[in-house]
């Protein structure tokens, strides 16, 4: 039982990262209807703000603190918000009316093209690095079971960040926009919406929202490098599918699913080997079912 | 279709041709005896992709998969049962294991096809890429092909003979097949899938059709790769790998056999030319990528219209 339900706060607390990662990619999916393939590699961007950030507060803020922490935060956010509304100006824009396999294409090219640049030793370098201590940690124990500060903020966070969305996307004038955006990009426009400054807005929320994701993995993760948003980066993906992509609480469902299939495959003896392919296997498997996800509308091609 | 005897002919001098040249290269320097070989081999797999992504407009990101099945299948056949077999067999041994590997890729290519019956787009993409996934953490936990520190010591079969005859009969084959009667429904359900099947075409039986050869071919490409390289390791058939398989069929233009020719030689030769600037080499191949998405969507050797399109 202790066991179980180790697994289950460790798995939750894996699922609210993979969930905050899938609502980028689900955004941009929902007004864009293409896969970015670059939100990963902002998740890593988000860590290394953060990290080269870090010292920088520590004279104005002490560390580790929730003061410094949250100001460390918050201004990787806004750069990552800033990075991500530059790679659609630049890479996407110009492809707005092209078929959506060559944004695809031009999305992994991003991908490789951050990946590849980080690595170079002029930049971050290929190596590890160690992440800084934002936060003080400690366990708090519940008979047998070990709850982590870590696994407690990132669920918070994760919580706090799904309502704000909500209410951005809900409740204000531009979620309102974003939503029309999403639902006919055309008449969208028509009714005097500016599809470029909601594109490139839903473009920086998600950023934001994945420079976050990529802080709090950090924190768990044991070191920082170039290529640390690809893992994550492809749960989620796969998170966003599983969910419905296009859809934010499929999203977010998505997320923690996969976050507990694969802490249940790591911890069962035998499949711990094999947890990154289970994912998938259970995606294929879900997809055979629900072929549009599971909260997604399954569409009829009309002719 | 008049054509055909005319490409029958083309077949048959290029494995003449790929033979004669096999039987000279012990003068040609390895360096680039091993690059001859690698274009031979990334032949195969582009233009076997190209049925699948190009022709029938299945977006696959899985085709390093059905590398790694042929060519770990066919590297562990040709391990166990080589040695037991004499030396003057050996050719027709490795034919088999070609052709196994083959096979069994193809068997994967059915268990990627099914899915895909009831998916389209980003969700088949995702779908092809996972089962990549899938096939690269299996091997990496098989003992028995080495796992994680990968198969070593695999017998160096792979010629040029070997390579550029089965790349002539890829293209063949592939060339051949989608401008047959039956082959046409590829590109009918690449242009659309609806009003396809409302002509009474099975796109069903095409998709999956597209699948089985197309890993068929790529089965093979892997076993050539396995002789060739004499070590596989899991990590070389990663998502990276089906990434530069499909920006050779990219850069060629989605379903123009010849383009996707040119783009596989120039693309392997790319890194070689780059060598110098190595730590550039990559940031220099994302910017092509991402620059030629910008300028020339449509790849860069596609001159005239495609056969049989309707724009």
């Amino acid at each position: 039982m202790d066991w179980f339900l180790q697994q289950l706060i460790n798995g939750l607390a894996l699922g609210a990262i993979y969930a905050l990662i899938a609502l980028g990619y689900t955004m941009v999916y929902g007004v864009l209807r293409f896969i970015n393939f670059a939100h990963s590699d902002v998740l890593m961007l988000g860590a290394y703000s953060a990290y080269f950030l870090a010292p920088a507060v520590e004279k104005v803020a002490p560390l580790p603190s929730v003061t410094g922490a949250v100001i460390v935060v918050l201004l990787s956010a806004i750069i990552c918000a800033g990075i991500g509304m530059l790679i659609e100006f630049l890479a996407y824009r110009p492809l707005r009316s092209r078929p959506k396999l060559t944004v695809l294409i031009t999305a992994i090219g991003v991908s490789l093209f951050i990946e590849y640049t980080c690595q170079h030793k002029a930049v971050f370098g290929a190596d590890t690095k160690p992440f800084p201590r934002l936060l003080g940690e400690s366990d708090l124990h519940l008979g047998g079971l070990v709850i982590g500060s870590n696994d407690l903020l990132v669920l918070g966070v994760t919580v706090l960040l799904l309502a704000g969305l909500w209410f951005i996307v809900q409740r204000t004038k531009i979620g309102t926009a974003m939503r029309a955006v999403s639902f006919n990009q055309q008449a969208a426009a028509l009714m005097g919406i500016n599809i470029n400054r909601i594109i490139s807005f839903t473009f920086g929320l998600g950023s934001a929202l994945a420079a976050i994701a990529g802080i709090l993995y950090a924190i768990k993760a044991p070191g920082i490098d170039p290529l640390m948003g690809v893992q994550p980066g492809l749960r989620a993906f796969v998170a966003a599918v599983l969910g419905g992509i296009g859809n934010l609480p499929g999203a977010a469902l998505g997320g923690l699913l996969l976050g507990l299939l694969e802490t249940f495959a790591g911890g069962t003896p035998g499949l711990s080997n094999y947890r990154d392919g289970i994912a998938f296997a259970i995606l294929i498997l879900i997809l055979l079912f629900k072929p549009a996800g599971l909260l997604g509308k399954a569409t009829v091609e009309k002719v | 279709m008049t054509s055909m005897n005319g490409a029958k002919r083309w077949l048959l001098a290029g494995i003449i041709l790929a033979v004669v040249v096999s039987q000279f290269s012990g003068q040609f320097n390895r360096y680039y005896l091993g690059i001859l070989v690698d274009i031979g081999i990334n032949i195969i797999l582009a233009v076997s992709l190209n049925l699948i992504n190009g022709h029938t407009g299945q977006f696959s990101l899985g085709h390093a998969g059905f590398m790694a099945v042929g060519g770990y299948s066919a590297a562990k056949f040709t391990l166990v049962v080589a040695p037991m077999v004499p030396e003057s067999l050996q050719p027709l041994l490795f034919l088999v294991a070609l052709i196994l590997g083959g096979l069994l890729a193809a068997l994967a290519g059915v268990a990627v096809g099914v899915p895909s019956l009831r998916l389209r787009g980003d969700y088949l993409a995702i779908v092809t890429l996972g089962f990549g996934e899938i096939i690269r953490v299996v091997v990496q936990n098989m003992e028995s092909v080495g796992a994680a520190s990968g198969l070593k010591g695999i017998p160096k079969e792979t010629t040029l003979g070997w390579t550029f005859a089965l790349a002539a009969i890829t293209i063949y084959v592939v060339a051949a097949l989608v401008n047959s009667t039956y082959g046409r429904g590829f590109i009918a359900v690449n242009d659309d899938e609806v009003a396809a099947g409302s002509m009474g075409i099975n796109p069903v039986r095409y998709k999956v059709t597209a699948f089985v050869i197309g890993a068929f071919f790529a089965g093979i490409a892997g076993g050539l790769y396995a002789h060739h390289k004499q070590f596989l390791s899991p990590t070389g058939f990663d998502f990276l790998k089906s990434i530069d398989i499909v920006v050779m069929v990219i850069l060629g233009g989605m379903g123009r056999t010849v383009g996707v020719i040119i783009a596989a030689i120039l693309l392997t030769l790319l890194p070689e030319v780059l060598r110098q600037f190595a730590d550039y080499r990559m940031i220099i191949y994302a910017l092509l990528i991402i620059g030629l998405m910008i300028a020339r969507p449509q790849g860069l050797f596609t001159f005239g219209k495609r056969k049989g399109a309707a724009t």
